[in-house]
C-alpha cells in the first residue's frame, strides 16, 4: 500500500522534531553528559506517590467526571485564589486535562477555526505551532528578542495584531528561555488587547518556578482580562510529576464548556489515580514545590556564573528551569555549536533553533540535574570553548 | 548561612566561587563564614565517603550497644570520652532507650573486633554489658546511597 497517499496530507506536513536525530546520536554515545531534559530530576514528592498507591489500593480505578473529580476541581480553584488571586468556579470554569499539553490543544481547537491566525511568541514550547495549523489555523510567529530579555513586548505584539487575529499564545516563565513577564510588563499587553475579541492562551506551567523579586503573576488578574484569558497549568512542573500526566486549564464558563465537550470525546477524563494524588499536591506540599524550588535557584546561580566565566552571553532567567545563553561568539549556528560539542565533548544541549527560528544563535541548557552533573558537563563546554577559541586565535 | 552548610554537607568539594554563586553572596563572604565555622567547631572537617566494599579491602564493622554505670560527679561523660578516644571507635552515641551507649566500630576482621570488644571494652569498670551487631551490607550511609547508581531515565525532549 501507498501510505503517503492514505495518511492525510495535514498530519503528514506536522513538522518533526528537528532534533530528534541529534538526541538518538547522543542517545547511544558512551559517557555522554545530557543538558537536555524538559522536567524536574526530583521524584515526585512521596506523599502525592503515597496518595496514588492508596488511590489504587481502595480501587478507584474507574474514570472520573469528565471535567475531573470535583474534589480535585475545588483544590484547584483555591490554589488559584490563593496563589494568584484568581477567582474560578470549579464546576463551570474549569477543566482538568491529561498534562498542561492537552489544554493547549483543547484551547486553541476551541477556539481556532480556519483562517484565524495565532500570535506565537517565539522561541517557545514546540506544540502550539503544529496545532495551530492542525486546526487550519495560521500561526503568527513573533521573534522574541535577547535585549529584550525574551519578554514579548506591545509594540511587538500590536505589530503582529490583524483582523483575523483570534488568539495570542503567552508562554511565562518560558521554555525555553527561562524568561517571565513581571506585572508591568503583562500590563503593557493587557493594555493592547482590552477592548478587542483577542483571546489569551496564559501557559503558565512554570508558575511556581520563578527566581526573582516577585512571584509568578497570571496575566488573568490584571483588570479586564479573566474574561479574555484561558489559564493553562499543571502539575508536571512544580511538583515533579511529569509521567502523571495532569494539567488543568481555567477560563470563561463558555469556553471550558467547549473545551470539555472536545476533551469528553478525545479523552473522557484524566488519569484517575493521577487526579486523586493531584488532590494531595495541592493540599499538602507547598513546602516541597518551595524546597525544590530554591534547589532549582542555586543550580541557575552557578549555571549562569560558569557560563559567564566562559564567556557566553546569558541574560539572567528568572523562570523555569532553562538557561538560553549566546553563543554566537563561537561563531557557529546553534546546531554547529551543539553538534560539535556533543561528537568532541560528550554534552548534549539542545539548538535555539528547536523552538523556532528566532532561536539560532542561542543554545538551551535545562540545569534540571543534578550540581555534580552539571559542574561535570560545564567543566566539559568549558574546554571546548577553549579549543573552539584556541583554533579562531 | 545554613544553607551553606546545607550545600558543603552534601558537597564539601564545591569551589568557594561555586558557592557563593549558588548562594548569592561574594566569594570573600562565604570563604570567612567557612573560616567562622571551623574556628567554632561547627564544621568538625571534610572528608571522602569511601565504599570500601568496592575497593576489596577486607573490612568489618559492628554496632555495639553498651550499658554503662554512670559515675555521680560526669554522668556518662567520662566513659564515652574514654572509650571514644580508642583507635578502632568510628562513633559512640548516648542513647535513649534499652542501652546507653553505642559504638561503631571498624577492623580488619571479626577477630579483630572480638578481641577488641572482649580484651579492651567489656574489662572497663563501669561497663555493665556489651551486646555486638556485626553490619553486613551497607544500603545508605550519610545521607548517599551505596547500592547501583540510579540510571537518569529522563528523555531528551523539547518539553
Amino acid at each position: 500500500m501507498d501510505y503517503n497517499k492514505i495518511i492525510a496530507p495535514a498530519a503528514a506536513a506536522m513538522r518533526p522534531s528537528g532534533i530528534r536525530k541529534f538526541f538518538d546520536i547522543a542517545a547511544e554515545m558512551k559517557d555522554c553528559i545530557s543538558l537536555g531534559v524538559g522536567e524536574p530530576d526530583f521524584k515526585t514528592p512521596w506523599r502525592i506517590r503515597d496518595a496514588g498507591i492508596k488511590c489504587l489500593e481502595k480501587g478507584k480505578t474507574t474514570y472520573t467526571a469528565n471535567a475531573g473529580l470535583k474534589e480535585l476541581r475545588q483544590e484547584i480553584s483555591g490554589y488559584m485564589q490563593r496563589r494568584f488571586g484568581l477567582q474560578y468556579d470549579p464546576v463551570n470554569e474549569m477543566l482538568v486535562t491529561v498534562g498542561g499539553s492537552e489544554a493547549i490543544d483543547m484551547c486553541i481547537r476551541s477556539l481556532v477555526q480556519p483562517g484565524d491566525e495565532v500570535i506565537i511568541p517565539e522561541p517557545c514550547f514546540v506544540c502550539y505551532q503544529p496545532i495551530t495549523t492542525l486546526t487550519g489555523g495560521v500561526p503568527v510567529s513573533v521573534p522574541l528578542k535577547a535585549e529584550n530579555e525574551f519578554r514579548l513586548t506591545a509594540e511587538e505584539l500590536q505589530a503582529a495584531i490583524t483582523p483575523r487575529t483570534k488568539l495570542l499564545v503567552l508562554p511565562f516563565p518560558c521554555n525555553p528561555t527561562g524568561a517571565v513577564m513581571e506585572k508591568e510588563h503583562l500590563e503593557e499587553i493587557a493594555q493592547v488587547l482590552r477592548g478587542t475579541d483577542i483571546m489569551v492562551l496564559s501557559d503558565e506551567i512554570y508558575c511556581e518556578l520563578t527566581y526573582g523579586e516577585n512571584r509568578h503573576v497570571s496575566i488573568a488578574s490584571l483588570p479586564g482580562m479573566a474574561e479574555r484569558t484561558i489559564v493553562v497549568n499543571g502539575f508536571s512542573k512544580a511538583f515533579a510529576m511529569t509521567g502523571w500526566r495532569l494539567g488543568f486549564a481555567c477560563g470563561p464558563a463558555p469556553i471550558i464548556k467547549v473545551m470539555t465537550k472536545l476533551h469528553q470525546n478525545c479523552i473522557m477524563c484524566a488519569p484517575t489515580t493521577s487526579q486523586y494524588a493531584a488532590v494531595v499536591a495541592m493540599r499538602e506540599c507547598d513546602e516541597e514545590v518551595e524546597r525544590m524550588r530554591q534547589e532549582y535557584d542555586m543550580r541557575r546561580r552557578l549555571v549562569l556564573k560558569r557560563l559567564a566565566e566562559m564567556g557566553l552571553d546569558c541574560f539572567e532567567p528568572r523562570g523555569a528551569f532553562y538557561v538560553f545563553p549566546s553563543v554566537a561568539s563561537s561563531g557557529m549556528t546553534s546546531e554547529e555549536f551543539c553538534e560539535k560539542l556533543l561528537y568532541s565533548h560528550r554534552v548534549a544541549v539542545v539548538p535555539g533553533t528547536a523552538f523556532g527560528d528566532s532561536g539560532e544563535g542561542f543554545v538551551r541548557i535545562s540545569y534540571a540535574y543534578s550540581v555534580r552533573h552539571l559542574s561535570e558537563a560545564l567543566d566539559r563546554m568549558e574546554a571546548f570553548l577553549k579549543e573552539i577559541r584556541a583554533q579562531q586565535a | 548561612m545554613e544553607r551553606l552548610l546545607k550545600l558543603l554537607e552534601e558537597n564539601a568539594r564545591l569551589s568557594v566561587e561555586d558557592l557563593a554563586a549558588m548562594l548569592n553572596q561574594t566569594p570573600e563572604a562565604v570563604a570567612a563564614q567557612m573560616d567562622e565555622y571551623e574556628k567554632q567547631g561547627v564544621i568538625r572537617g571534610y572528608k571522602a565517603l569511601v565504599d570500601w566494599e568496592k575497593t576489596g579491602t577486607d573490612k568489618v564493622k559492628a554496632v555495639i550497644e553498651l550499658r554503662v554505670r554512670p559515675k555521680k560527679s560526669h554522668g556518662f561523660d567520662e566513659i564515652a570520652t574514654a572509650i571514644a578516644s580508642m583507635r578502632e571507635v568510628q562513633s559512640v552515641l548516648l542513647m535513649s532507650g534499652g542501652y546507653d551507649l553505642q559504638l561503631i566500630i571498624s577492623g580488619h576482621s571479626f577477630q579483630e573486633i572480638a578481641s577488641f570488644v572482649a580484651k579492651r571494652l567489656s574489662p572497663l569498670d563501669d561497663v555493665l554489658s556489651t551486646a555486638t551487631h556485626f553490619v553486613l551490607r551497607t544500603y545508605k550511609k550519610d545521607g548517599v546511597a551505596y547500592g547501583e547508581e540510579e540510571t537518569d531515565e529522563r528523555e531528551w525532549v523539547t518539553q
